[in-house]
């Protein structure tokens, strides 16, 4: 078969235009292909590294999928708040290294704000346990300090200094507004490709000073207190909508977890993130699936290109069917050499491919990350990677068939003499 | 293992061939042999049964009625795949258009029998190897070395014919069929090609189709299609 081979390769190269053209149509689809599963993935891992180090996400009880949105994602809102006592009761145990609370419920030109204290800065981790850096300026040490992520600087052009008022709820257009109290940004976070880059982040205290003359989401009449005036009252935290647990030992996260949920003075839920981030996933899936479906057809239409190109060229090829017949070219022949032809152009439409894919990810990798915080890391492809290439190249194989038997009906035809 | 002989090389009693659907057959023959070693002039004008003639003797298609046998073998009782065989272990063949490969070189041409008969190869090899022989039967042939290497449109239609006829003539096949070879070719030319094809393959029975009656005389033994295709008599 290797002289079959010198004559396929031969006579791709004789026609060498309407291969290449093949071979990219090819390419292209399956860059898409490859590339949609390869960035799904790289998207997932990222994801999935939303949080990190931590070992419990404590909630008012509600679904795991909802306490993890509203604390990681800041996504929805709490079905309830927590006692600071409760928090402060489990925070206190022995088992718990840190603990980080949170507070929702305010925003600011559509981000949310969380009220939290030092301890985001120093505990929380991301991706590959990485810490929260300062791109400038520090934490709060004022009540009215307030740091933002990245998206909220880059997008609103706010730099150290600038002065900003919160609005009350998470609307991106609020009519009630804090704007007696302004805050001033004091800290701005490098990005990480995470919910934090599109937060305003304040302190527990600045929380209950804005909301020192509020009551049941309004404004008490009559009752207005003063920045300053807020100052000198009892900011000390009340209520909170969750917090984030990090373990002495790992061993002790399900006992801890199971002593949460049953929590005898008020209704918690503790999640393990991992897992609450996986259901979530799965949640996101359907897209996933539209996504690889659409990747899909378009790996199929790659392929009928490749099989229109080789049933194209059935005619001007009688000739060289007529050729290797007359030399000994029986039907095995005649398909070997179309199956071979078309797994040919498919291998290296799939090289091609992986090569454009890794050039395409090294190039979009600076801007993805600007623009979306996406970080793409450049692995090898995955097992179901490589074995959708190796599929594409069996199924254009298949495909060949098709020419292949119908060049050899026409050879038979055709016989010895060819008059084309 | 087939056993061939020499000394009836093409033998077709009570043959007939008609495409399917066809009325009447293209091909009627009662009886037609030709011994080993002959050079026949098969003559007749277009339409008279030539091609299909050349397509039973090749083993590309089989009679509807009949039997034909080369070589002693009866081909035409064999299935398609060891028809394929037969024909490229002991069957040289040259056309009209000379249908050589446009992306192969001279040699590559010359030795493309030797790539799927293994007969072919150790006959082409057997003072040497297949290369060496093609080499010398391209010289014999009187194709320069600097051609060998050049693609076959490189080529003028008279080296192109030769190149046909090395083809044909690589690993000493005891058949030759030539269809039509020299049309494109000037009477000096033709000529000269037909010497070249009697002096190289010597061994060989030949069978020369044409409609040009001028080449009768070249031949010792000439044979009309009217005289032995019965579906062509009026």
């Amino acid at each position: 078969m290797s002289g079959l081979l010198l004559i396929i390769l031969n006579s791709l190269r004789n026609r060498r235009a309407s291969v290449a053209l093949s071979v990219a149509a090819i390419a292209i689809s399956v860059v898409l292909f490859i590339g949609v599963l390869y960035v799904r993935d790289q998207a997932k891992h990222g994801f999935m590294q939303t949080v990190s180090g931590t070992d419990l996400i404590v909630g008012a009880r509600s679904g795991p999928v909802n306490l993890l949105l509203y604390t990681v994602f800041r996504i929805g809102d709490a079905t309830n708040n927590i006692a600071w006592q409760s928090y402060r009761d489990i925070a206190d145990s022995p088992e718990v290294a840190w603990s980080i609370p949170l507070s929702l419920g305010d925003s600011h030109r559509g981000y949310r704000v969380l009220g939290t204290n030092l301890d985001y800065f120093r505990y929380l981790r991301y991706g590959d346990h990485q810490p929260l850096v300062f791109a400038a300026g520090g934490p709060f040490a004022d009540l009215y300090d307030a740091v933002i992520g990245s998206d909220v600087a880059e997008a609103l052009h706010y730099r150290l200094g600038q002065s900003i008022v919160l609005a009350h709820g998470a609307g991106n257009v609020s009519f009630v507004q804090h704007a007696d109290k302004p805050f001033r940004v004091v800290g701005i976070l490098k990005r990480t490709g995470t919910p934090v880059d599109r937060t305003v982040h304040v302190s527990l205290e600045a929380i209950e000073a804005i909301h020192v003359d509020w009551q049941s989401g309004l404004p008490r009449p009559g009752q207005t207190v003063s920045a300053e005036q807020a100052r000198h009252r009892d900011l000390s935290p009340r209520l909170i909508t969750g917090f984030l647990v990090g373990m002495k030992s790992k061993i002790g996260t399900f006992q801890m977890q199971r002593w949460i949920n049953e929590y005898p003075d008020e209704p918690l839920l503790a999640i393990l993130p991992g897992v609450a981030l996986a259901q979530l996933w799965q949640v996101l899936g359907g897209m996933e699936t539209v996504l690889q479906v659409i990747a899909g057809f378009v790996v199929v239409a790659g392929m009928l290109g490749l099989l229109i190109t080789l049933l194209s060229t059935l005619n001007e090829r009688r000739r060289e069917m007529a050729v290797l017949r007359s030399v000994g070219a029986g039907p095995r022949h005649v398909f070997f050499l179309f199956v071979i032809e078309a797994m040919l152009i498919a291998a290296s439409a799939c090289a091609i491919a992986v090569l454009v894919l890794y050039g395409a990810l090294w190039l979009i990798r600076p801007a993805l990350l600007s623009a979306t915080g996406i970080t793409l890391t450049l692995e090898p492809l995955s097992t179901t990677e490589s074995l959708l290439l190796g599929a594409v190249v069996m199924l254009s194989g298949v495909l060949g068939l098709i020419p292949a038997a119908l060049a050899y009906r026409q050879s038979l035809h055709d016989g010895l003499t060819v008059r084309v | 293992m087939t056993t061939i002989s020499t000394e009836e090389a093409i033998v077709l009693r009570d043959v007939e061939f008609r495409w399917s659907q066809a009325a009447a057959p293209v091909l009627d023959i009662a009886e037609l042999s030709i011994g080993g070693g002959e050079h026949a002039f098969l003559l007749g004008p277009s339409g008279s049964g030539k091609s299909t003639l050349l397509n039973l003797l090749a083993g590309i298609s089989r009679p509807t009625r009949g039997e034909v046998r080369l070589l002693g073998q009866p081909v035409s009782q064999w299935r398609g795949s060891r028809r394929d065989q037969f024909r490229v272990d002991h069957i040289g063949l040259i056309f009209q258009q000379f249908n050589l490969l446009p992306y192969l070189t001279v040699l590559q041409n010359t030795l493309l029998p030797c790539r799927f008969s293994a007969r072919r190869r150790r006959r082409a090899a057997a003072d040497g190897d297949a290369h060496e022989s093609a080499q010398r039967l391209l010289r014999g042939l009187g194709l320069a070395e600097n051609l060998w290497h050049r693609r076959i449109t490189a080529l003028s239609v008279g080296q192109q014919q030769r190149v046909a006829a090395a083809r044909a003539l690589i690993g000493q096949p005891e058949l030759i069929i030539a269809d039509e070879p020299t049309s494109a070719l000037d009477a000096d030319s033709r000529d000269a090609f037909i010497r070249l094809l009697f002096e190289h393959a010597r061994q060989s029975t030949i069978v020369f189709v044409s409609h040009d009656r001028s080449l009768a005389p070249l031949f010792r033994r000439t044979l009309p299609m009217s005289a032995f295709n019965q579906a062509v008599r009026p």
